[in-house]
């Protein structure tokens, strides 16, 4: 069975990777002057210009970039090349309503598949699988990732989209999908699903590729033990490209971050100091050879671990452990990314107070999201439907700036702790 | 025309919280002519009408609570089998829409009292005055 997708790139000696990562990155950072005006302000403001990037060793003297720079170059100010140039756009909410956009040329799409087929080849894919994707198509990356990653590999792919498990568990069974991608908690619910109707029997799944959220080694046992099959981890965020940028293999220990095309660090969330390897703190990428959106030295806002410690896979790039937080307030419900400052906008925009509570919980192996909030004087009235409606609206409301549902609780004023310093306003239950 | 107030409190679904207002009141020592409550699964709305309307309401809102003052109507039927039976029956024919609608707690004269909260006030009191039939003054109910 092949073990690697590219065994030259992701088996390559750790002095040819890091000869790799100096040449793109001198590259990339010239790129990125000639192209992104904005970029460049940034870098003049400290002085420097692309000489003086020889290498890695270099790397820490050019500028983050954080969410608050997407939104404020919302939405080309970033671009690496001129529209013409692109041919796709996959998109994420980003705080306070603003999308973030990242942009793709023909080559970052083909290099993007190629990190997913890495991940798909590293779970045992081959062309004799069937690879089912439910992870969702459109704006969201994770779909049209697996979806290209799956075609590179050979599999028969089952573009499914989320959702409808019905149609899902048909094709699951009549195809005989053996690898299927999704999120987490949905691969749980399909594995309930496949045990109340007793389709236990006709599963033919050997592996499942979940992310886009976090999940517990415990819920690793429960789904690999009810479904018979190996579950494994993957990690990406739309503005460094998607899934893929890294992924785990047959040990089960981290994922592997492609660092032909990714550059990893972790430094101190809080000074910004790069921490030495094997400490916790915020993961920040910088992306050596894409074209469109070549974003340097973007702060994920995920703390996490890196380790070079050799993997049994013969695999030599640098792991990452599972996300352990985030050095925000970001919370991932249902795979989709919430900010308590957009809930806060559209509640101050409905005429309630900044005054809520966020309880997000983990029932039936799917996330939910409570939005407990004060009633006030002026969205009060004697009359319950009309209450009843105010409710709705913003039910509404929350949902097209959210994209997903959020149960809202109106509660008697005064009843929600007022911030001392910083508010509490995140109940997080789900036990991950 | 007879004004009288309505308060509509916002409650919280819980044990307990009915009982809070009603101790603010009554360390207030303001006395209720009349109460509803319209509950939905996770609040409530306590409609009330209090003898001293604007004390009332001073003391509610000073303790931190939501409310709103309503104008309601207040008719005085016969308190006597089909009393109220031919009032509504009169404002069906004249296709009045009640919104809600409860008793008071007062007996005078061998009248009962409603309470009615209507959509259209005025097609409303064009019925009642067209069939004679009375409004309570606040006289009558007690009321300040």
């Amino acid at each position: 069975m092949k073990r690697y997708y590219q065994p030259e790139i992701e088996t390559a000696s750790r002095e040819q990777i890091l000869a790799w990562q100096n040449e793109r990155l001198v590259k990339q950072v010239h790129h990125v002057w000639e192209n992104v005006p904005y970029y460049r302000k940034k870098m003049e403001e400290k002085g420097l210009t692309p000489e003086d990037i020889k290498g890695v060793a270099d790397l820490h003297k050019l500028p983050f970039l954080t969410k608050d720079d997407l939104r404020e170059a919302y939405p080309y100010g970033l671009m690496g090349k001129p529209l013409k140039d692109c041919v796709r756009i996959q998109s994420t909410s980003g705080t306070t309503g603003k999308r973030v956009v990242a942009f793709y040329t023909q080559k970052d799409i083909d290099l993007w598949e190629d990190c997913c087929a890495r991940a798909i080849v590293a779970v045992g894919g081959t062309e004799e699988d069937v690879c089912q994707v439910c992870y969702g198509y459109g704006l969201f990356t994770g779909g049209p990732g697996l979806n290209g990653g799956s075609h590179k590999v050979g599999c028969l792919t089952l573009p499914m989209s989320s959702g409808n498990t019905d149609r899902q568990l048909q094709f699951m069974t009549d195809l005989e999908a053996t690898i299927i991608c999704c999120t987490p908690s949905y691969a749980a619910y399909l594995a309930e699903s496949i045990h109340e109707r007793g389709l236990r029997d006709q599963i033919k799944l050997k592996a499942g590729i979940f992310g886009a959220e976090a999940w517990s080694e415990e819920m690793r046992r429960d789904v690999e033990k009810s479904l018979g099959i190996r579950a494994y981890d993957i990690y990406g965020l739309t503005e460094i490209s998607g899934p893929g940028v890294a992924f785990e293999c047959e040990e089960q220990t981290g994922m592997h971050i492609n660092e032909d095309h990714f550059i990893a660090e972790i430094i101190d969330p809080n000074t910004g100091e790069v921490l030495p390897e094997g400490e916790k703190g915020e993961l920040v990428f910088t992306c050596i050879t894409k074209e469109a959106f070549p974003l340097l030295r973007y702060r994920t806002r995920d703390i996490c671990v890196l380790s070079r410690k050799k993997c049994s896979c013969g695999r030599t790039h640098v792991k990452m452990s599972k996300p352990m937080g985030r050095s925000d307030d970001m919370l991932i419900i249902k795979g989709v990314n919430v900010f308590p400052s957009q809930i806060e906008t559209v509640l101050l925009e409905q005429g309630y107070q900044a005054n809520y509570q966020i309880i997000v919980d983990r029932v039936n192996n799917s996330d939910t999201l409570e939005v407990q909030v004060e009633m006030t004087a002026e969205n009060f009235s004697d009359s319950l439907s009309k209450i009843g409606e105010m409710e709705k609206q913003l039910v509404g409301a929350l949902k097209a700036m959210l994209g997903i549902y959020a149960k809202v609780k109106l509660v008697a004023p005064k009843t929600i702790a007022r911030s001392e310093g910083k508010a509490v306003r995140i109940i997080d239950k789900r036990k991950i | 025309m007879t004004n009288i107030h309505q308060i509509s409190i916002f409650l919280e679904n819980r044990a307990g919280s009915l009982a809070e207002v009603t101790g603010m009141l009554a360390e207030s020592g303001i006395n209720l002519r009349a109460l509803s409550i319209a509950e939905s699964a996770d609040y409530g709305v306590l409609r009330i009408i209090a003898d001293d309307a604007e004390k009332a309401t001073a003391a509610l809102l000073e303790k931190g609570c939501v409310l709103s003052m309503t104008p309601v109507t207040v008719v005085s039927v016969p308190d006597e089998p089909a009393g109220l039976s031919e009032v509504l029956k009169l404002l069906a024919e004249g296709s009045v829409d009640i919104e809600y609608m409860y008793s008071l707690f007062t007996h005078q004269n061998a009248k009962a009292y409603m309470v009615f909260r209507v959509a259209d006030e005025e097609k409303f009191r064009a019925v009642l005055s067209a069939h004679g039939i009375g409004l309570a003054t606040k006289e009558e109910l007690g009321l300040k």
